[in-house]
């Protein structure tokens, strides 16, 4: 028992001090860890050269604009599979929080942004309580949000999409600009470097990676376990909620039944950015190049599309994707596996 | 009559006595409060509508007890709905002799949702990765193979063999009510008599103890994944059979969710290590029933899903405390 549990806690605290290090160790570890940001690259040199226009501003301002929504789950879905958890009710907790900010935008734009943030904040509260209280499965519990938040959005919005008030300049929230930049990128961006900043350098950070490594040495080790696996809970909810108002403010409507698949698009973003999904290790900036990267797919696809060599419908761009995840999963497989073998 | 449901679920343990006392009490309120619920056509109705979740959720339970998932059963129900009504309406070709090309349109789709499931086996067995990422990438890319294949048409068809698979009747129960049944048959068969059935329970209790013990682990998971892909494979047909044409955008949408919630308020661990086949079927029907009760008392659809994810989440917590 003694001795099972000093390996607990020794793999606790290798979550928290890192892997032990060789030279080629390091090397694989590197792969695994930001290959995702060199074939961000590598993809951004391909496009820059064959297509014109790619880097051009309109392009890479339009990729960012559209796709902040997801990055904000993906932030959150990251933090949750850290902690060696799953959410899978961030796509219709951002339906139903569209459909919350939209009833609401008339009142302006500050209260719809609060109450869709805070119909996100509820189910993550929902998530949080069910998981660290009656000690559910998180997949069985976000399984049953994800349910219950679509069926809520459904009944709020009547069925039907709601059209948000254009006059109370909520729509400025996803369509404007700040200091040249579409404010949702900002949104986006702030909220990338909040999430690096809490991972890498605050106590809260650590205890997320020491639950993923190993829970009950984490708790053995008097880390606040439940405290913080709620937390992260609560936090997937709420950036969800704000994905919301962005999709709502975008669209121009709350839209109740759009949002799903969005968990997987998610999942999918924090897996091509090294993130193991038993947790304990991660990052939030690789989480952002698997975002873009997912993102720059169909957007080559349709720069592809416009010049007429292929005709490929929208329908390849989840076969594509797919194959891309699979290409990825393999190959890290592969590393994860061979780092351990060193 | 609780009294004895209670009884036969405690002396047998096959299904949870509370998921088969909320189906007697569901009957009974619906027996006393709902118009016409005690008619063969009400019957029929819920039971055909619950038939291809049930084969769907058969194959889940079986994935699940080895302490798997699969969440790609509704693309790869896609996939073998859009590819029968291309092999069925080629007019050239092999496909074009008649009784040659009925049969490659049950067996080929089938057939392609079962390499889906080999696909799956292979990403965990083999690669060692974790189910729901392994599962993720053909829910993710299957219902776009779907869509390639038919451009995202709807394809509609008037096939007499799939007319009969859709709305056919045996003695006055439907088609796929029939087949559904011998498929719980069989699979219950499977886990409680047979030495593939223990396999998979003590690959789901715990992996180590049933490799050291001997249990071919690789080949079991390869098994369970290749089994679910089948089901779904012939779930899909099922699917555009009663709609007589198929919509690869549409079949099979979310049906991982109801097999899952069906496998959980049956009594499954979803943890691996215990499988209850028909305590599956009970847990569909369950829901089937809470949906058409709600439906039939003017409640709106949208709260039905409200309700069902309550009970699921009550269901697996009682499950817990057991």
């Amino acid at each position: 028992m003694s001795k099972s549990l000093q390996v607990a806690a020794g793999e606790a605290l290798g979550a928290l001090s890192g892997p032990p290090q060789s030279a080629q160790r390091k090397r694989l570890h590197f792969l695994r860890t930001q290959g995702v940001l060199v074939a961000l690259i590598l993809l951004l040199i391909f496009g820059a050269c064959r297509y014109d226009n790619f880097l051009g501003a309109y392009n890479v301002l339009t990729l960012l604009r559209y796709n902040t929504m997801f990055g904000l789950i993906a932030v959150g879905m990251a933090f949750v599979i850290m902690t060696g958890g799953i959410d899978l009710s961030v796509g219709t907790t951002a339906a139903l929080s569209s459909v919350i900010s939209a009833t609401l935008s008339p009142h302006g734009i500050w209260l719809g942004l609060a109450g869709g943030v805070g119909a996100g904040l509820v189910i993550g509260l929902v998530n949080g309580l069910a998981i660290t209280r009656l000690k559910i499965l998180p997949f069985i519990v976000t399984l049953c949000t994800f349910l219950a938040a679509h069926g809520l959005a459904l009944l709020f919005a009547g069925n039907q999409s709601v059209s948000v008030s254009w006059e109370s300049g909520f729509t400025d929230f996803g369509q404007g600009d700040f200091l040249g930049f579409p404010i949702p990128a900002w949104i986006g961006g702030l909220a990338f470097i909040g999430g690096s900043i809490a991972l890498n350098f605050s106590g809260f950070g650590r205890t997320v990676l020491a639950i993923g490594g190993n829970e009950e040495a984490a708790r053995l080790m008097g880390l606040p376990v439940e405290r913080v696996k709620f937390f992260v809970y609560v936090l997937s909810g709420a950036l969800a909620g704000l994905a919301g108002v962005i999709l709502a403010s975008q669209f121009g409507a709350g839209q109740p039944n759009e949002g799903n698949g969005w968990e997987l698009f998610a999942i999918a973003a924090v897996v091509v950015g090294g993130t193991r999904l038993t947790g304990g290790e991660g990052s939030i900036g690789a989480t952002l190049s698997g975002v873009l990267l997912l993102g720059l797919i169909f957007n080559i696809l349709n720069f592809e599309n416009g010049k007429g060599v292929i005709s490929l419908s929208a329908y390849w761009q989840s076969v594509i994707r797919g194959v891309f995840l699979l290409i990825v999963v393999i190959l890290q497989a592969r590393l994860a596996r061979k780092e351990k073998d060193l | 009559m609780t009294a004895l449901a209670l009884r036969l679920g405690q002396s047998r343990r096959l299904i949870p006595s509370g998921a088969l006392l909320g189906l007697v009490l569901l009957v009974v309120f619906n027996l006393a409060f709902t118009q016409n619920f005690l008619s063969l056509q009400t019957f029929n109705i819920n039971l055909t509508q619950v038939s291809t979740i049930v084969i769907v959720a058969v194959g889940m339970t079986m994935v699940i007890a080895t302490g798997g998932i699969d969440l790609s059963v509704g693309s790869l129900m896609a996939i073998s709905g859009a590819l029968a009504p291309l092999i069925f309406g080629a007019h050239s070709g092999l496909f074009a002799v008649p009784v040659l090309g009925m049969a490659c349109a049950i067996v080929l789709p089938i057939l392609a949702a079962s390499a889906g499931g080999a696909l799956n086996g292979t990403l965990v067995t083999r690669f060692r990765i974790q189910p729901i990422v392994a599962t993720l990438i053909l829910f993710i890319a299957g219902r776009g193979i779907a869509q390639v294949l038919t451009n995202g048409n709807l394809q509609t068809f008037s096939n007499d063999t799939f007319h009969w698979l859709g709305l056919g009747k045996v003695l006055g129960v439907p088609a796929q009510v029939i087949i559904m049944l011998i498929i719980v048959a069989i699979a219950a068969w499977v886990m409680r008599a047979t030495l593939f059935g223990r396999y998979i329970l003590a690959t789901g209790g715990n992996e180590r103890a049933a490799r050291l013990a001997g249990v071919p682990v690789t080949r079991v998971k390869m098994a369970v994944y290749v089994i679910c892909g089948a089901l779904s494979g012939l779930a899909g047909l099922l699917v555009i059979a009663i709609n007589s044409s198929a919509d690869a955008n549409l079949i099979g949408m979310g049906i991982e969710l109801d097999a899952i919630a069906a496998v959980a308020v049956g009594g499954t661990l979803l943890t691996g290590g215990r499988a209850r086949i028909l305590g599956t079927l009970i847990g569909a029907l369950i829901i089937q029933l809470v949906r058409y009760t709600l439906l039939a008392h003017g409640v709106p659809d949208a709260a039905a899903l409200v309700v069902k994810a309550a009970i699921i989440l009550a269901a697996v917590y009682l499950q817990k405390r057991e």
